[in-house]
């Protein structure tokens, strides 16, 4: 099937099979190898990425789904050289051992302070429930989402990432109750 | 990985839908929000010959008011039922039900119909629906028919929903003003319900003068805790009235052995659940 995707400001056309998964296509066919496979059992959050302005795992959406939409991955988040906010917290505050799932750690928080600007622990640690770090670096995520929500205020979401005059044909407004 | 092969369809009106799924034959499968169903074609569990999506129909998504009931679109993911103004004032007990599905990835695609026709016994949404009496409105080629949550739920993963029948509707009577709480016992963050209980009351004075209660994950199908509505009504709504009510939680009940609990201790959970899932509601 033929599927036209805007990814990271970038429109695409291509041809996938029904099966192929948002997160294999994302990788294989655009290259954007930034977005990660941790688990294969929908439970790790490794590759969050954002459709039409709100978090999912890629890994639990088909490619074709995905077609008309805006998808926003880890790598279309740096704007001229300079790191998003919540990359340069996760920076800050060494919100990462070994790595793997700081992607879908940043591309979920980003998620949770469109929500919520100005999380308290709890919330950040219920906000970060479906991504899960196998070096328990939980603690330096927690402050470095709470270091980015002081940076960002008074907030993120779609707007801040979107590469101008490149949008998809479905504005992120128009899907879900406009949290972001 | 990556699931076995199939034939992909995303219709765009109910009607298309039912031909759809009639025409695909008896392997085809529909999609809601995905979030159970491709982790199981991945895993390979499942391999049907059809998927039809339901994801860009829009009459299926969304919640409208209708007199004393209110009808939420089945695609109505979570996400936005968490949010949804009507259900916070009429059904209070769906919105905090949805309030612990999962994460919040899986609670922007997931959606309440697929969760109700996915009828795993675990899911958080099935004994709201039971306790709720809400009603499911389904189609199929020979039209719409509605069955009611008692009747609907049947077995493991087992519903009244025919082959060729899609849930496009769930009707909710209005429980407008009453107390609500959903309490969910599991070992980790976002794992399955080891058992939770949906509880909702409405008082007058300081008497309770109607309860609704049901059980997750204490039978094959959710479960109705009709002795301990019948103990609560008409008493006062104190911690020692609500306490000798949940006592009778387990009655009747039919729980599931896993690695995670036996018969006794998920008759336990179910007391001392129901215990608190009713006082907090009062506290809210």
């Amino acid at each position: 099937m033929r599927i036209t995707v805007t990814v990271d400001g970038t429109t695409y056309t291509d041809d996938v099979e029904p099966r192929t998964l948002l997160v294999h296509y994302l990788r294989e066919q655009v290259g954007k190898v930034g977005t990660v496979v941790g688990c294969d059992t929908s439970n790790c959050g490794a590759c969050t990425v954002h459709l039409d302005g709100h978090s999912v795992k890629s890994c639990s959406v088909l490619a074709v789904q995905a077609d008309g939409c805006e998808v926003t991955t880890i790598e279309g988040l740096a704007r001229d050289g300079q790191l998003h906010p919540v990359q340069q917290a996760f920076h800050d505050n060494h919100a990462l051992q070994c790595g793997f799932c700081t992607p879908g750690m940043i591309m979920q928080s980003i998620d949770l302070l469109a929500d919520n600007p100005s999380p308290d622990e709890q919330a950040v640690r219920e906000g970060l429930e479906g991504n899960l770090c196998r070096c328990t670096g939980y603690q330096n995520i927690v402050r470095a989402v709470r270091d980015a929500a002081d940076h960002m205020r008074p907030g993120a979401g779609p707007e801040a990432e979107r590469v101008a005059g490149d949008a998809g044909s479905r504005a992120a407004s128009s899907v879900g109750g406009g949290g972001e | 990985m990556i699931p076995a092969p199939f034939d992909y369809v995303a219709p765009s009106t109910v009607d298309d839908a039912v031909r759809a799924l009639a025409e695909a034959g008896e392997d085809a499968k529909i999609i809601a929000g995905g979030q159970s169903l491709l982790p199981v074609l991945r895993m390979r569990l499942a391999a049907p010959t059809s998927l039809i999506d339901l994801n860009r129909i829009p009459e299926l998504r969304g919640v409208r008011d209708d007199g004393d009931a209110l009808v939420i679109g089945s695609m109505t993911t979570h996400y936005d039922v968490q949010r949804d103004p009507l259900i916070a004032e009429h059904a209070a007990l769906l919105a905090k039900a949805t309030d612990t599905v999962a994460d919040p990835q899986v609670r922007h695609r997931g959606t309440f119909g697929g969760s109700i026709a996915h009828a795993d016994p675990a899911g958080d949404l099935l004994a709201p629906a039971l306790a709720l009496d809400t009603e499911m409105v389904v189609a199929g080629p020979d039209g719409r028919r509605t069955v009611p949550a008692a009747d609907f739920f049947e077995d493991f993963f087992t519903t009244a929903l025919r082959p060729d029948e899609i849930l496009v509707e769930v009707r909710v009577p209005k429980h407008t003003g009453w107390h609500a709480h959903y309490e969910k016992f599991n070992r980790v963050a976002q794992a399955w319900s080891m058992v939770a209980v949906a509880a909702t009351v409405r008082t007058d004075g300081g008497t309770i003068a109607e309860a609704r209660v049901g059980l997750t994950n204490m039978s094959s199908v959710p479960v109705r805790a009709r002795a301990v509505e019948e103990a609560l009504v008409g008493r006062p709504a104190t911690a020692e009235s609500i306490r000798a009510a949940a006592e009778h939680a387990a009655e009747g009940t039919n729980p599931t052995v896993d690695g995670n609990a036996d018969v006794e201790y998920r008759q336990h959970l179910a007391r001392v659940l129901t215990g608190r899932a009713i006082q907090a509601a009062m506290a809210g």
